[in-house]
């Protein structure tokens, strides 16, 4: 029996009906043909699938479609605004934060979580916050660092406005 | 040539938008017309004979459309095996059928067995449950060194003792044994250098069609090289013309080597395509991956090292069992031998060295190359030998070194080095690495430190390794002549447009190595333009001439030197037009910074003019076709060599054995660095997989052939807060035998790394008085607190 489900993802409200065993990133993906949320596992051990759900951080390749009902969500492709890349988007091309980019969204979502309840954080913070991200490519190296580099640029808009 | 100044510098990616952004293209992302998609059911044992199939039940399943079993392709070919080694009496290797499905038995669990096409995957899964397969379960035999023992079980029926083949290189056995026996001192290390999983994070994914009106498939796949794939499966699997065939691999997550071979989906999908009509999409769910994804390594050794009274080494005897699993994976036989054999020589003059090699099944999943491939693999063996040497002999291990190394050679003006077991090196300075990691460590003090936190009752290790490898793979007439059944040439087509922007077709493929930034740098460079002129355009069979692809840190080797070939044609074409335009002759004419000038004058045209002209041909040589464009084929000289030297720092807690990294120095030599950024992220992420091995991976198999860690809760893998920083620094020898001096930066962090970590962990235990040989990889803290307390 399909479920209705309204969801608002990135700004924009969506009304579908949905099996009840459609995973939620699998309804971002193949139904709303957002596709920069990826599926790595099955397991939520790689964070690939990582959006923001009412501002959380979620790994979504866990997450029922039907339980999002009535969510804000958000993806990457809705994190940079007016054309106007994130700090931590900006972030990961300057410090070469990535190389073939498939944990990349999923890993600048849970950086996003992280720089909202620690705007400063420590290397070893940066590092806790993401132990639930593989990446197979960087290392983690350049990508600690391009969290840092997104916070200093916050902190350099804070001051600004 | 003169530059513009692009090579050398770190500019940022420029295929980084669509990936930050979440616009990447990979093939799971797309969904093509009519899709449907397929299911596989997969063996639940490692070893069971097929009693019966039954599918009536699952075809009446809603959205079913097709299910096939091993009886339908009785009379499709295998997937083929792409190197021929020989059993040391001049047999031809064993190289059983690799079916598409299996139809008399599973070999291995996860062995296809039927696949199921429906119109959703939910449907196809929910169908795929309802097949009925009857079987019986057979005997199986796990480990590489009990499969060849007599009476074990017999993973194909006509292959005896398990063998694919026995393989040996180096000096005469006799010799070695003489040498070793006159020997001072012999360190002998017994070890495993354990199978892993390559866990690219992007699974791997097939999305095939077949259009009945052209008569002609297109295949995306998540490959490192969609152009051997092709080959293989038009040629020597389904017998399809290979102009009927393309084949495009997009945006790829990530390969390490487990994307390069041709695997059976690929083809399956493909003849699925047509019999249906409709494109068919699978894409591997994490515990597949796990399963069938080519894994790597899975050495059973046994090596000796002789050294005479001053330290000097005078023989190597390697014994190794190398575990090939169920069947011949595409490269699979080069790695325990001619990627792995080859290499034992290291940084070092030893003068008397033999390897020997027994190639096996064994009822788990198939062994092929994994990021070092064979490399990592002699790396290991030798550096860890070298450090417990030091140990033994009560000597210092970087001393130890200092005393081995090969001398410095250009290349150039010192000719290359040959070594006892076959390749000839093409340049080197070894000593310069480890003086250059000494000095970024603070040896002395890292020693002193070690001494204080040993009164303090601490355990702090230092490890070493000083490693080669053999890249820029390969040329053709060399690897042929040792069994490889393809060329290893690169092709690179640049395409000048009328209004002078470039594109350039490479058949090298990008699956995070920065190809469109590090290729377009040196195209900028070379033709005086702007970065943002330049295209790469790259994993398209329809596009890119030919390609052989991207592994063995071949690309820019290669693939870079088959652009400079276009690019020289290019400028010599050009310079003809230019000459015509100024009224000179083009011997006159000079090109730099991205002008054409008339030697010794002002007078000159720029590059752009001259695109213009040679599309627009109004004023032109009468001897000269119009148009530039130009395609080039390069095949190496010779492999490049590139080499380095990682230190490790690591305290061992004592209560727990839990191993923490303090310290990781890498000072690698890759030759020129065309895009230094890239470089050092390349290596991160190498020696990141190579702490991996040490520390946290391994494939794990119980006595019935389960893989018991087959997903990502229980194969454990480096994350973010299991690491430092690393210091890293480059020394530049460059290759002599290619136009960009370069030899390739996608392996040697891996190669290089876990012999660095787990000397550094034995050095700890040996500074607590705990003389432990060996721990098996990876050291888990329980492995470790074992050894300490045994």
């Amino acid at each position: 029996m399909n479920t209705r489900i309204q969801v608002t993802v990135n700004g924009v409200q969506y009304s579908h009906m949905v099996e009840p065993r459609l995973l939620l990133v699998h309804y971002l993906r193949d139904v709303l043909r957002l596709t920069g949320t990826h599926v790595g596992c099955d397991t939520s051990s790689c964070g690939a699938c990582t959006i923001h759900v009412n501002g959380k951080a979620t790994k979504c390749c866990t997450m029922l479609a039907v339980q999002a009902n009535g969510c804000q969500i958000t993806t990457i492709e809705g994190l940079s605004h007016n054309g106007d890349l994130h700090p931590l988007q900006e972030g990961f091309k300057e410090c070469h934060g990535l190389q073939c980019g498939f944990c990349t969204p999923g890993m600048i979502m849970t950086a996003a979580d992280l720089l909202q309840h620690n705007p400063q954080p420590t290397e070893n913070d940066i590092r806790h916050a993401l132990e639930g991200n593989f990446c197979r490519c960087t290392g983690y190296h350049n990508i600690v660092k391009s969290v840092l580099y997104a916070a200093e640029k916050l902190k350099e808009h804070a001051v600004v406005h | 040539m003169s530059t513009n100044g692009l090579i050398g510098r770190a500019v940022k990616r420029v295929e980084d938008k669509r990936f930050i952004t979440g616009h990447g293209n990979y093939t799971d992302d797309i969904i093509l017309p009519h899709q449907t998609y397929a299911v596989f059911v997969r063996s639940q044992y490692a070893h069971a004979k097929i009693l019966s199939v039954d599918t009536s039940a699952a075809k009446e399943m809603p959205g079913v459309i097709a299910i096939y079993t091993g009886a339908d392709l009785a009379n499709t070919n295998g997937v083929p095996c792409g190197w021929q080694v020989n059993f040391k009496n001049g047999d031809t290797m064993k190289e059983p059928k690799h079916p598409l499905l299996v139809a008399d038995k599973a070999r291995h669990v996860g062995d296809a067995i039927a696949i199921v096409i429906a119109e959703t995957k939910e449907q196809a899964t929910d169908a795929a449950e309802a097949v009925t397969v009857e079987m019986e379960e057979l005997p199986c035999v796990i480990d590489a060194a009990k499969a060849v023992q007599p009476g074990a079980p017999l993973v194909h029926d006509d292959v005896p003792n398990n063998k694919s083949f026995d393989w040996t290189l180096g000096n005469p056995i006799e010799e070695v044994n003489a040498a070793m026996d006159q020997a001072a001192h012999v360190t002998t290390l017994e070890f495993v250098n354990q199978r892993l999983v390559p866990n690219a994070i992007e699974p791997r994914s097939y999305n095939s069609s077949y259009d009945p009106v052209s008569e002609k498939y297109t295949l995306y796949t998540s490959s490192q090289n969609p152009h051997l794939i092709r080959l293989l499966m038009c040629a020597f699997v389904l017998g399809i013309p290979e102009h009927k065939v393309r084949v495009i691999s997009p945006d790829v997550g990530g390969g390490f080597g487990s994307k390069i071979f041709h695997y059976t989906e690929e083809a399956l999908l493909t003849w699925c395509s047509k019999q249906i009509g409709r494109p068919v999409k699978w894409t591997s769910e994490r515990t597949e991956s796990f399963l069938l994804d080519a894994h790597g390594r899975d050495h059973v050794t046994k090596a000796e090292m002789g050294f005479d009274a001053e330290g000097k080494i005078v023989a190597l005897r390697v014994k190794t069992y190398a575990n090939l699993g169920a069947y011949l994976s595409t490269f699979s036989s080069c790695v325990p031998t001619y990627l792995h054999g080859t290499l034992l020589q290291g940084l070092y003059t030893t003068p008397k060295i033999n390897v020997d090699v027994t190639a096996v099944f064994t009822n788990t999943t198939p062994v092929d190359a994994y990021r070092g491939a064979g490399r990592p693999e002699a790396t290991y063996l030798l550096e860890r030998l070298l450090d417990l040497a030091a140990l033994e002999m009560k000597a210092d291990p970087a001393e130890l070194r200092f005393k081995n190394f090969i001398p410095p050679f250009d290349g150039v003006q010192q000719p290359g080095y040959q070594t006892q077991v076959a390749l000839q090196y093409d340049s080197g300075n070894y000593e310069g690495v480890l003086k250059k990691g000494l000095e970024m460590l603070g040896y002395a003090d890292v020693r002193r430190q070690q001494q204080e936190a040993a009164n303090n009752g601490k355990l702090v290790g230092v490890g070493f390794s000083t490693y080669i490898e053999a890249c820029g793979i390969a040329p053709s007439a060399i690897v042929g002549a040792l069994g490889c059944r393809a060329g290893l040439f690169e092709s690179g087509h640049v395409r000048v447009q009328p209004t002078g922007k470039v594109s350039v077709y490479t058949g090298a493929h990008s699956h995070g190595q920065g190809h469109e930034t590090t290729f377009a740098q040196v195209v900028a460079d070379k033709l005086g333009i702007n970065l943002d002129d330049v295209e790469i355009v790259h994993g398209d069979s329809d596009s890119v001439a030919f390609g052989m692809g991207t592994y063995g840190s071949r690309s820019l080797a290669v693939g870079g030197s088959a652009i400079i070939k276009s690019i020289e044609k290019i400028i010599e074409k050009g310079k003809k037009i230019a000459a015509h335009k100024l009224e000179a002759s083009a011997d006159d004419i000079e090109f730099a910074s991205g002008r054409f000038t008339v030697k010794g004058t002002d007078k000159s045209v720029g590059f752009g003019e001259v695109a213009l002209t040679a599309y627009v041909p109004h004023v032109y040589p009468k001897d000269l076709e119009p148009g530039l464009d130009f395609s080039s084929f390069y095949d190496p000289a010779n492999f490049t060599y590139p080499f380095g030297c990682h230190i490790a720092v690591v305290e061992v807690d004592k209560e727990t054995g839990k191993v923490s990294i303090k310290r990781f120095v890498a000072v690698d030599d890759v030759g020129n660095v065309i895009n230094p950024m890239i470089v050092e992220g390349q290596i991160h992420g190498g020696v990141v997989q190579g702490i991996g091995q040490a520390l946290f991976e391994g494939a794990e198999y119980d006595e019935n052939g389960q893989l018991t860690n087959a997903s990502y809760m229980d194969y454990c893998m480096p994350r973010a807060d299991d690491l430092p920083m690393f210091e890293t620094a480059s020394q530049v020898t460059p290759c002599p035998h290619n136009p960009l001096g370069v030899k390739g930066a996608g392996e040697a962090g891996t190669i290089g790394s876990a012999p660095a970590i787990v000397n550094a962990v034995i050095d700890a235990l040996w500074s607590g008085g705990h003389q432990v040989k060996d721990i098996r990889m990876p050291l888990t803290s329980e492995r470790v607190w074992n050894a300490m307390n045994s």
